[in-house]
């Protein structure tokens, strides 16, 4: 039984807060297969491509045919736990702060026995559902979880350091003007959130739906203009040492291609989509980072919503396409910038959405409330990349498959 | 095909230098130490010496290649062996085929290492590509949670109890207290055994090696060159060796000697109840408690019982890691696995001192080593008989 996670008590700002640290960063290339599966929230092994036999730990060589084609493919999650143990001492340092820390050894339904992490719920001798997960290092680790869910099991302290999960953390949404906002805001505090804080940029504007938004409870609307490096810096003055996670939704769009269109829709859609993530990332990010160890409710993850036309533009969307594939750009940079904290950074992609601007395109399209749904889940999975909804999941697969093929028949000529 | 028997082969002038906790010195400084003592053991100049087998873990940036500049040997035999607790017979069965056939005339078999202040949590961080990528991250308890692994299991499996592996700790340390260059000086009872710590349940403080710096060493050579020396010596009457034994095992209960355990016996043409004294490796009592069965002196499973039935003392009815073992006289390193095969020679050699076992002349030392992933991959075993001076 997992013992629910009570709220935090009111920071002391007088205790010292605890200084980030990480567990063992280095793998092999072979190993960093897991983190590129558990980005995305799959579990998938090495599985020799001429005998089926399934690999673990990522090898280079087929360890019973010798064959070296091996390929990552989805994988039985099912497992038991043949052995554990509590650890009560370790020479690494973000183990010896967490200590005592309980490991086993896991005999997969796929063949190979691996050591794992294990969730509160289980021990020797259960059948368990495994799952890649990516932890502090932002290294995919393998977490043996119970068959069934069971009361709070996000609460247990092993998944939560895995995951991003909302429950007692304090989420700023950037733009509360994004059709996106309400329904996010009810998305995370029926994940257990805290305090929602909405940026609302020209706030003499007004504007449908404000009313809703401020009525409701454990919301906060405050001044922010993400196009304005003053007003970001002021926010992050007054919260940036309690935004816990910070959920990106500013965005603006235009149709239209490059030729025939006037560069000034561009210049916007730069200026809030990249200049304005770095802005956020710049007067956030260091106080985020700095705050990953501060206990139930550290600072956990960025998020950013790109269009999956990041990947390759629409030419009917020409501007903002290239507007999102700088802002990606922009993102990657970040983790990587990130990554010494522990902080993560997690990139939802999504196809069209149902909104004003995309009002011409035929669906599917992606409902706010989709969105919403898809990047908390995202959060309580802890995954790094989020393909929402089926146009942007359907590009993800196509240019995994082929980038250039993709290309072209997003550009026109092939059937 | 039979393997032709180590006639005409002896090992002699065993060496230990004595081990410190922690050392500024370098794994080259402690093996030369070791070198020169058996060197000066026989007798010989470094210059006479033609074959060199070095175990050891802290010689970056050098190999054994650089250690013959280093100390000034022209040898026209070099081995180097990597296989942690399983060294010692290893570095034995090499040296010996090729003292026999006369690629060499004497082969200094050596392991040491040092051992700076973190230089085991170094040591463990770059261990091998299984464990930074499939063990280290999983809470970092290094071995010891590795072995717990395989400690609950087996204690599942065959009913073994906290007490019976405190057997085997409790004795080794009463054997300890005789040996002067033990690390461990304090008598330990059942009861501080048991009170002890917890390190990675179900394994405790006392279930654990202590790293720490030092070096061991032997000669292998011709038996007519040790009798001409005058050398009190030992032959090698068996010697088995395995790496990565039953693969699909998912966890290791039994280590490779139970694939060799019947030829080796064969081949020395003795049972289990002729020898005089057991060294096993003993990182973790569970895995002396293993050898114990897959060697042959009790069934599988049968360890507890064993344990429970035996006096594991110099002066017991089983004798076994008389100069303490790793457990109560340190772990240095690669020499941890030279630590049984130098005991034995000594034993058998009737040179052991305060550690001697009365009358001994056969004895068996038994190696384990290299935590890959989830298991020790290599093991090896040897049989001794001692021809006194």
């Amino acid at each position: 039984m997992t013992t629910p996670l009570a709220p935090p008590p009111k920071k002391n700002p007088q205790v010292r807060t605890q200084v980030p640290t990480l567990p063992p960063t280095i793998r092999s290339r072979a190993a960093t297969g897991l983190t590129a599966m558990a980005a995305e929230g799959r579990f998938a092994l090495q599985h020799c491509a001429e005998c089926g036999a399934v690999q673990y730990p990522p090898r280079d060589a087929c360890c019973k045919c010798l064959s070296t084609d091996l390929d990552w493919r989805d994988t039985d999650t099912g497992a038991q736990v043949l052995a554990e143990t509590r650890i009560h001492a370790s020479p690494d340092v973000y183990f010896r702060e967490r200590l005592p820390w309980r490991m086993g050894s896991v005999k997969l339904a796929a063949g190979p026995v691996a050591i794992c992490h294990l969730h509160g719920d289980v021990g020797r001798g259960d059948r368990v559902r495994m799952a890649l997960k990516l932890d502090k290092a932002g290294q995919g680790v393998l977490i043996a979880l119970p068959q069934e869910r069971t009361d709070a099991m996000e609460d247990d302290p092993v998944l939560r350091s895995l995951t991003a999960h909302p429950k007692h953390r304090r989420v700023l949404i950037s733009d509360a003007r994004s059709p996106l906002a309400a329904p996010l805001a009810s998305a995370l505090l029926k994940a257990g959130a805290a305090t929602i804080f909405m940026g609302e940029a020209e706030s003499w504007r007004r504007w449908p739906g404000r009313d809703a938004l401020a009525a409701m409870d454990k919301v906060e609307l405050l001044p922010l203009d993400v196009t304005d490096a003053t007003s970001v810096a002021k926010l992050a003055g007054e919260i940036g040492g309690k935004t816990d996670i910070l959920i990106n939704t500013a965005c603006f769009v235009r149709p239209g291609g490059v030729m025939m269109q006037d560069t000034v829709f561009a210049k916007d859609e730069m200026e809030v989509n990249v200049m304005g993530l770095m802005r956020l990332a710049q007067a956030f990010g260091p106080a985020m980072a700095g705050r990953t160890a501060d206990g139930t409710n550290s600072a956990v993850a960025f998020v950013n919503i790109l269009s999956a036309y990041a990947l390759v533009p629409d030419p009917s969307y020409g501007g903002f396409s290239a507007s999102q594939a700088a802002a990606r750009s922009v993102s990657q940079t970040l983790r990587s910038e990130f990554r010494a904290s522990g902080l993560r950074m997690m990139n939802v992609y999504t196809g069209p959405t149902d909104d004003e601007w995309h009002q011409p395109l035929p669906p599917p399209k992606v409902a706010p409330s989709a969105l919403a749904r898809a990047i908390v889940d995202g959060l309580i999975e802890g995954v790094e990349d989020v393909w929402c909804g089926d146009v942007a999941q359907d590009m993800a697969e196509r240019w995994n498959r082929d980038a250039k093929v993709l290309e072209r028949e997003m550009t026109g000529g092939s059937t | 095909m039979r393997r032709a028997p180590y006639d005409g082969v002896v090992l002699a002038c065993p060496v230990t230098v004595p081990y410190v906790r922690y050392s500024q010195e370098t794994a080259h400084w402690w093996i030369a130490r070791a070198l020169r003592g058996a060197l000066d053991a026989a007798g010989m100049k470094p210059a006479e010496l033609d074959g060199l087998s070095i175990s050891s873990f802290t010689l970056f940036p050098d190999t054994p290649v650089g250690l013959t500049q280093h100390l000034g040997l022209t040898l026209r035999w070099l081995d180097t062996v990597p296989t942690g607790g399983a060294s010692g017979v290893i570095a034995l069965r090499r040296a010996a085929r090729a003292v026999q056939a006369g690629d060499t005339d004497v082969v200094a078999c050596v392991a040491g290492d040092s051992n700076y202040i973190d230089s085991f949590r170094k040591l463990l961080s770059a261990f091998s590509r299984f464990s930074m990528d499939a063990i280290y991250p999983y809470g970092f308890g290094g071995p010891n949670a590795t072995f717990a692994l395989l400690t609950d299991a087996y204690m599942a499996e065959y009913g073994a109890t906290a007490e019976d592996f405190g057997r085997i700790a409790v004795a080794q340390r009463d054997n300890a207290l005789r040996n002067p260059y033990a690390l461990m000086k304090k008598p330990l009872s059942m009861e501080q055994y048991l009170a002890a710590r917890p390190i990675a349940d179900p394994i405790r403080l006392f279930d654990c090696v202590m790293p720490c710096a030092g070096s061991e060493a032997f000669l292998v050579m011709r038996e007519e060159d040790a009798v001409k020396r005058g050398l009190p010596f030992a032959r090698p009457r068996a010697t088995i060796e395995r790496h990565n034994p039953y693969p699909d095992d998912p966890v290791q209960l039994r280590g490779g000697w139970a694939l060799d355990v019947g030829e080796f016996w064969e081949m020395a043409e003795w049972g289990p109840d002729d020898v005089d004294l057991v060294q096993t490796y003993d990182d973790y009592p569970v895995i002396s408690m293993m050898q114990m069965e897959d060697l042959g002196f009790c069934e599988k499973g049968g360890g507890p019982d064993f344990v429970r039935s035996h006096d594991l003392t110099v002066s017991g009815d089983f004798p076994h890691n008389t100069s303490g073992g790793q457990l109560s006289a340190g772990q240095a390193g690669a020499a941890g696995g030279y630590l049984g095969m130098v005991e034995a020679l000594r034993q058998v050699t009737n040179t052991a001192g305060p550690t001697q076992v009365d009358g001994a002349r056969r004895a068996l030392v038994s190696g384990f080593g290299m935590a890959n992933y989830d298991r020790g991959v290599c093991s090896g075993a040897a049989l001794l008989e001692g021809v006194p001076a």
